[in-house]
């Protein structure tokens, strides 16, 4: 298989067919509680773009050439936990000292990335041999750990601002009053993930 | 057991921690941004419970736009006006106490005064009688006397008085505002506490007209525009309007007025709705003993009704 094909399917495996949200389910709490309005997911999805690649490329290093050699692998949790933590912390002291705005926008989603399950699940599965269920490889080498969370960090923005651009609109639709907010949310991500199946399949993925 | 693993597992993680710990230590000093000292202050004074009622994701971001001179100190609804007060303290800004907002019906045409039309036996809203024929009252905008607002209020503050209209208890009150939203001829206002003198007539009606649907209805008049002293009052659409950042409570537009529409609020103790509308001294004959206009209620212009 071509190099490229390869690093393709991984990133669209990653974004796409497996999407996190809506094909995984994980991540549900941020993509229900910040997708009613567009401005704040935006802010959140460019957050977890940044920390996820971040933490991914942190903890590669770290089991590889930590956790792996030592045969300590299992404290992978409790390493990377510490790394996500961290890294957040450091990325919110950067960005608060070079770019205010960035800061401004990101705001207090942040810190709660600290607490993001799909940050753990994506680092995790690019990582650690044995938690992949896609077909595509086992042991990423950091090239392809680094595709694979781009994708898995994309496909989580993709869905959270295509998800809160549609909730802008719930708010005006003339819903019946027991439906609005939470229950309508919910109805139209079960459909959401719905369509994310039609992806199953594609490329043989 | 395998102490060697052990071993290795707690110097690896404690070697982790510790060196993720001098990173974010030398970040923090590295990256040290100077802070408002008065955001801190600031910060502690508000609630802290991020609720977001200001429109700002979190009391953080208050305390900044606050400290920035974006928002005002009295930005923190759920606070009240301890928070503003404590705000205006740090920020060395002089906060005019939050005024307490009590909601007003602007009608006061019970079933002695205005005549029906017909007799509604819809649903017992007033949303639903004004689509249909707008109920049974003559007068197309007064108080139609049904449930809505009561129904609203979540602290039961309303209630039908004697004359089969609806009153606010303000005692009860808490100027919500809900009423005023619910209300679908727009007759709820909320009207700062202190004020005193009220229109209780929205009808757009002028003269006879208005005269043959209510008794007690703002004509249009202008006596009550002539004679207030400080530019407060002015008769648009049909009926007359206070301006209740002019008002002094002086109460003589309810002297001038013909009508009896234009009513001073007089607090009681012991009442069981605070107080009640009475009509002003001159009027005093109509009314029999029971008005004393001027207890409770600030009114700088004692000597005006000589005057008038």
């Amino acid at each position: 298989m071509n190099e490229v094909w390869r690093y393709f399917l991984i990133f669209f495996g990653a974004m796409m067919v497996y999407n996190f949200i809506l094909i995984r389910f994980i991540g549900l709490c941020p993509f229900f509680g910040i997708s009613n309005r567009l401005e704040t997911s935006i802010g959140m999805s460019v957050s977890v773009v940044f920390v996820m690649v971040m933490a991914s490329s942190v903890c590669w290093i770290l089991w590889n050439y930590v956790l792996d050699p030592l045969n300590i692998e299992f404290l992978y949790i409790v390493t990377f936990i510490l790394v996500i933590a961290s890294l957040v912390q450091f990325v919110e002291m950067i960005i608060k000292n070079t770019s205010p705005p960035l800061y401004k926008a990101m705001g207090i989603y942040l810190p709660l990335i600290t607490t993001n399950c799909a940050v753990l699940a994506a680092v995790i599965e690019s990582i650690v041999p044995g938690f992949n269920k896609m077909h595509v490889a086992y042991n990423y080498s950091f090239p392809e750990a680094l595709v694979f969370t781009i994708g898995v960090a994309l496909g989580f923005a993709l869905v959270l601002i295509l998800f809160a651009a549609m909730r802008e609109r719930l708010e005006l639709a003339p819903i019946p009053k027991f439906f609005r907010g939470i229950p309508i949310a919910f109805i139209a991500a079960a459909l959401y993930s719905l369509a994310f199946m039609g992806f199953a399949g594609m490329f043989g993925l | 057991m395998e102490w060697s693993l052990v071993w290795k597992a707690v110097i690896a993680l404690a070697g982790t921690a510790a060196l993720l710990g001098v990173v974010l230590a030398v970040a923090s000093r590295r990256f040290y941004v100077e802070l408002d000292p008065r955001v801190k202050e600031v910060l502690k004074a508000l609630p802290g419970s991020n609720c977001g009622a200001c429109g700002l994701p979190s009391c953080e971001a208050a305390a900044e736009a606050v400290v920035e001179g974006e928002a005002p100190p009295t930005i923190c609804k759920a606070g009240g006006s301890d928070v503003a007060e404590a705000l205006g303290k740090i920020m060395g800004v002089e906060v005019e106490s939050l005024i307490p907002l009590l909601a007003h019906i602007h009608c006061r045409g019970g079933k002695s005064v205005s005549p029906i039309k017909a007799i509604y036996q819809g649903v017992n809203s007033c949303r639903a009688a004004e689509t249909a024929m707008g109920g049974g009252k003559a007068c197309p905008f007064g108080c139609i006397g049904l449930q809505d607002c009561a129904d609203i209020c979540p602290v039961n503050a309303i209630a039908f008085d004697e004359e089969g209209i609806r009153r606010v208890n303000i005692k009860k009150c808490t100027g919500c505002g809900l009423c005023s939203d619910i209300c679908p001829r727009n007759l709820i206002e909320m009207v700062p506490a202190y004020q005193t003198v009220f229109v209780r007539c929205k009808s757009r009606y002028t003269g006879k007209k208005a005269l043959a649907l209510c008794k007690v209805a703002c004509i249009g008049c202008k006596k009550c525009e002539k004679v207030c002293p400080h530019d407060a009052i002015h008769v648009e659409d049909g009926f007359a309007t206070i301006d209740y950042d002019k008002c002094t409570n002086c109460g003589d537009c309810a002297d001038a007025c013909p009508t009896g529409s234009i009513q001073l609020w007089v607090e009681k103790d012991g009442h069981p709705e605070g107080g009640e509308f009475v009509l002003p001294k001159r009027k005093k004959k109509d009314n029999g003993e029971s008005s004393q206009p001027e207890t409770g209620s600030p009114r700088p212009e004692e000597g005006s009704e000589d005057a008038s």
